[in-house]
């Protein structure tokens, strides 16, 4: 078990490696010049190679993302912006601050926003998955399938202004989608983001209930299922114990697979409900050519992916211990 | 959907009767192509303390009958008629709750793949304790004890720790001994083994067998021994029942059966087996064609299709009326030849072929 | 004796078992096949028997060359075909076929049946007189199948037909050596029979070899002249029929000819052989050192786990008949008890 965390996290760190130099690469090497739009509209040229050496961008591109790789345990002192503790990220060219405290920032809200969602997902698609399971055939199996059809074609910036219509503006049942700290108000912190968790969450749970009914159905007819239940195990046990055992290993794979499609479904819900999170940050990056900020976003996320993904796979020893022993 | 007896007087006792008894059990199967005769009208008896063999192809329906004696079947599509007695119970009429506390109490059961029928999930011990501590009502660790007794009872080294090993790190020979142990763990009356050696190799397989043979002698416990191998009912079952598409074609004692076999599908059975000690010169003797569709079983004899002596009975009773099993008792074959013409066409033309 | 067709000497194929931190590397060698010598004759059938995992399947893999060998080589009709390339194989490939145990996965299901039995022949630019149709409805009908069926798809034909249009695919190239890996274990025992028929009719009719795997050891002796018997990738004993199954000495032939469970009943005084080994077959990935089988023989002594016992003609053994033992046992199979297993009384 050890060794193999070991070497899941050292594949990680190669793969987030991998994933930071070729987005390095691939932004810095886009026709815009951002030492530009630090110099104004009268720019001499000499003014514009000053503001270029200061930025860093007159070194080759390699030894520029040498400094930038170094940076982030070692922190740097970037001329134009003044020192940069570590972690360092660069400063963002937009808004001047770090992009590290920028991220750190608006971490919380997107957290939030994707944790509560999968919160939402996991419960309510497993939990109706394996009513629609242990009632198959009968209509809580058929209305619980026909409805996951019905929410696997919805969209979030389409349903997201509708049930704020409805639930915030008609009827007031809760107030208008934003972030309030947790650590200040959880209760707050709750109802404000009701709406961005169940809109978030409405495009996968339908996908979470169709599997977790067919893949109940499907350990229900394991042999080792019909063992237990010919040495006289009671339904519920059978199902909870032995079949809900098996099935959880498809729906851990799916789900660590779906993390990517959720953390890019959690930035178009920020923007469905203006929600200051990561999200938003990115898509101003992008507007802005702010590279020091897009790259950072893009570690950032691609480090929650690999990590959660770490997670998973030690979900997996946990569950099986097939995994475990191998 | 069960024909049940409950709208029956439930008699208190049926006096003295055989240990189990199946009476006119049929079991069919709903599905997308159509029903599923899978078992039809099948009777037999079972004595305290014997093994009865039942032996069959594949499809025939060894499996789906003896689900139906524990009640594994699903009832949304699944007909079950006819009745079968545990002693004074009646099982197919029985609730839920009657038959989980009969299930791995009083009868436990066996399958053939002992890897897919182990819980991957759960060390051997926690599944041999659970299913003493449901229908003992033991605690935790008594199960436990119990479990590490089993395990050594059915010959695994060191049970006291490989009591908290998985499954997959066992070899399929001590895989099935975990299963016998588990099966045997409340001490059945009734132990229901389907294909318990089919997966193993042949010298595990012997292992199996003897040891199953040893603890029925120690405990008395009754055997339904599922095989498609008629060696495996000449070295292991006192009474033996042949199936062929959904139905019971032959039964006697393995000594009636094997060596004075009367219906056609046993002899081509038999006749399909290579000896240990046969003349290899000789072809062996193949029943021609298929089994059929249990979709549409052939009417009369469900063996017509496949039977070199249809002429021989005179009408065309083969194909248009099932033969019952007779006489009733005893050895016992549903073939519409004569007593006189089966003893002539298997000792004149089976027998020195075998 | 008649001319040798295939010889294998020292044929060992072992394969890697992969680990490691990050990178992956050899840890350890599975010793599917360890040196095994053994001679088939031009229209002869060989049995191959043994437990599962003993390596009779990577032997018929490496005959057929479907596998290339860790060492050893394999002579064909006096030729070393053991590293002949592609080119040099082209004439033993069309002579040398296998037939597989799985006939629904060994059929491509998208291909018909004229396609899948007449697809070889194209491949080798065999161009039978007559068309190639009228060939393939003709092996059609050599293995009981209807001409008729030439445009029809596998799934279409039961388990015992599939294997029928294997046997013709088998044959469409005209070969002298089949390599049969369990052609009869996955059919139910009536068309088991019919199979195994046919096959023996061919053997008569085409004067075919065969190297006839199987487990089933009654099955083996129905149908071969000679049999090889195999124990963790080594062959213990290898004599004609009379020998293995009625003299044979080496005690893992005793302890699986006597684990058969026979459909004869015993007739009176007269008492076969009853031996029971205990646990199973140990892992090849670490064969027990000196003779394979010392873990489970009753016979077993300090010599046995020293020194690899060779395949030899042992004193009382008739000609061709080998035996790998330092203590072998009598030459009978009758008679006697031998139960290892603890848990047996
Ligand atoms: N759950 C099921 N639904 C439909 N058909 C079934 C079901 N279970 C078994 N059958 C069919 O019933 C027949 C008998 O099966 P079975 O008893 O398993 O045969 P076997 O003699 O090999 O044990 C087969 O034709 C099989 O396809
Ligand atoms: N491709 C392979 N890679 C690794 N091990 C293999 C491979 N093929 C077979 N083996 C191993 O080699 C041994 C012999 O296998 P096989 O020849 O298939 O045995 P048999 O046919 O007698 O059952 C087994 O332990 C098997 O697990
Ligand atoms: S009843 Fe007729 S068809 Fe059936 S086995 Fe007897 S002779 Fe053959
Ligand atoms: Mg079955
Ligand atoms: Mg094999």
């Amino acid at each position: 078990m050890f060794r193999f965390l070991l070497r899941r996290i050292a594949g990680a760190a190669l793969i987030l490696l991998i994933i930071s130099a070729v987005t390095f690469f691939l932004f810095y090497a886009v026709p815009r010049d951002p030492a530009r739009a630090f110099c104004g509209k009268i720019c001499p040229p000499a003014n514009l190679a000053l503001i270029r050496h200061n930025l860093g961008m007159d070194d080759p591109l390699f030894v520029q993302y040498w400094h930038w790789l170094v940076g982030i345990f070692a922190g740097r002192d970037l001329v134009q912006f003044g020192a940069c503790p570590a972690p360092c990220l660069g400063y963002s060219f937009a808004t001047q601050e770090t992009v590290f405290s920028a991220i750190l920032d608006r971490l919380p809200v997107t957290v939030s926003v994707t944790l509560g969602a999968a919160v939402v997902i996991l419960t309510f698609g497993i939990g109706t998955g394996m009513l629609a399971a242990w009632q198959q055939g009968r209509p809580v199996d058929k209305v619980a399938s026909a409805s996951s059809v019905i929410g696997a074609s919805l969209q979030i910036y389409f349903v997201g202004p509708i049930l704020v219509f409805f639930i915030v503006d008609s009827m007031g049942l809760l107030p208008r989608p934003a972030y309030r700290a947790f650590t200040e108000n959880p209760l707050d912190w709750f109802v404000h983001l009701l709406i961005p968790w169940v809109v978030l969450a409405m495009i996968f749970t339908a996908n979470y209930t169709r599997m977790t009914r067919s893949t109940m159905v499907e350990q229900l007819a394991e042999d080792y299922v019909r063992t237990a239940r010919a040495k006289g195990m009671s339904g519920p046990t059978v199902f909870l114990r032995f079949a809900w055992r098996g099935a959880m290993i498809p729906i851990v794979t799916i789900f660590g697979v779906d993390l990517a499609t959720l953390l890019g479904g959690a930035i178009i819900t920020e923007q469905t409900f203006t929600l200051h999170g990561i999200g938003e940050l990115a898509v101003r990056a992008v507007q802005n050519t702010d590279l020091p900020m897009l790259l950072g976003v893009t570690l950032i996320g691609a480090f929650a992916i690999v990590m959660l993904n770490i997670v998973v796979d030690v979900l997996y020893a946990v569950i099986d211990p097939r995994v475990r022993l191998a | 959907m069960t024909t049940v007896t409950w709208d029956r007087e439930q008699p208190a006792s049926r006096g003295p009767g055989p240990f189990l008894s199946v009476r006119d059990l049929s079991v069919r199967f709903a599905t997308e192509d159509g029903v599923v005769h899978a078992v039809d009208r099948l009777s037999f008896d079972l004595e305290k303390g014997t093994t009865l063999g039942i032996v069959g192809e594949s499809g025939s329906g060894k499996s789906v009958s003896n689900m139906a004696i524990l009640g594994l079947h699903d009832p949304a599509y699944t007909t079950l008629d006819g009745e079968i007695w545990l002693e004074d119970t009646e099982l197919l009429g029985a609730g839920p709750g009657t038959l989980e506390r009969l299930r791995g109490d009083r009868v436990a059961m066996i399958f053939q793949d002992p890897l897919t029928s182990l819980s991957p999930y759960h060390t051997v011990g926690r599944q041999i304790a659970e299913t003493y501590r449901k229908h003992r009502k033991a605690g935790k660790a008594e199960a436990r004890a119990r479990a590490i007794e089993m395990l050594d009872r059915v010959g695994i080294p060191q049970a006291r720790t490989r009591v908290d090993d998985y499954p997959h790190q066992f070899s399929g020979g001590m895989r099935q001994r975990v299963m016998i142990a588990m099966a045997l763990v409340c001490d059945p009356d009734l132990l229901i083994a389907d294909e318990p050696t089919t997966a193993l190799d042949v010298t595990v397989q012997a292992q199996i067998l003897d040891l199953l043979a040893d603890l029925q002698q120690q405990f008395g416990t009754s055997i339904i021994l599922i095989t498609h191998d008629l060696g495996v009912v000449a070295r292991t079952a006192h009474q033996v029942l042949v199936m062929y598409a959904g139905r019971s074609i032959e039964q006697g004692t393995v000594q009636e059966v094997l060596r004075e076999p009367r219906h056609p599908y046993t002899w081509g059975l038999l006749g399909s087996m290579p000896k240990l000690r046969s003349n290899v010169d000789l072809p062996l003797l193949p029943v021609r064609g298929t089994p059929p569709s249990l979709l549409a079983p052939p009417p009369g004899c469900p063996f017509h299709p496949r039977c070199d002596h249809p002429a021989l009975v005179g009408s065309d009773v083969c194909f248009t009326e099932r033969p019952e099993l007779s006489p009733a008792e005893g050895h016992r074959d549903a073939c519409y030849l004569t007593l006189a013409q089966k003893r002539e066409i298997f000792d004149g033309q089976i027998k020195e072929r075998l | 004796m008649t001319e040798t067709l295939l010889e294998l000497s020292g044929l060992t194929k072992h394969f890697p078992v992969l680990g490691g931190l990050v990178f992956k590397r050899q840890v350890a060698r599975v010793h599917a096949v360890d040196g095994i010598d053994l001679t088939v004759g031009a229209g002869e059938t060989l049995g191959l028997v043994g437990e599962s995992g003993c390596g009779k399947s990577t032997t018929g893999r490496l005959v057929a060359r479907l596998l290339e060998p860790t060492a050893g080589t394999i002579r064909y009709q006096g030729r070393d075909i053991t590293h002949a390339s592609r080119r040099q194989l082209r004439p033993v490939r069309t002579d040398i076929q296998m037939i597989f145990q799985d006939p629904y996965s060994s059929l491509n299901p998208r291909q018909t049946v004229g396609k899948i039995i007449g697809g070889p022949m194209e491949l080798n630019g065999i161009e039978p007189s007559g068309g190639l149709q009228r060939r393939v409805q003709e092996l059609l009908e050599t293995v009981g199948l209807n001409p008729e069926h030439y445009n029809r798809f596998p799934h279409e034909f039961s388990g015992g037909q599939r294997q029928r249009i294997g046997v013709a695919r088998a044959l469409a190239l005209s070969p002298k050596l089949i390599v049969a890996d369990e052609p009869v274990s996955a059919l139910d025992v009536s068309i088991q029979a019919q199979v195994v028929n046919l096959l023996q009719q061919l053997q008569r009719d085409l004067g075919i070899a065969f190297l006839f795997i199987a487990h089933d050891l009654a099955v083996v002796r129905h149908f071969s002249q000679r049999v090889a018997v195999m124990y963790l990738g080594k062959i213990v004993e290898i004599g004609d029929r009379q020998a293995i199954y009625e003299r044979p000495r080496h005690p893992y032939t005793h302890a699986l000819l006597s684990a058969v469970p026979e459909v004869e009943l015993p007739t009176d005084g007269e008492r076969r052989e009853r031996i029971r080994l205990a646990g199973d077959v140990p892992s090849p990935i670490d064969p027990p050192s000196g003779c394979r089988f010392r873990t489970r023989c009753w016979k077993a002594q300090d010599k046995c786990a020293t020194e690899v016992p060779p395949l030899a003609r042992i004193e009382g053994n008739t000609e061709g008949h080998l035996t790998a033992c330092h203590f072998p046992e009598e030459p009978t199979v009758h008679g006697r008890d031998v139960v290892i297993d603890p848990a047996l009384a």
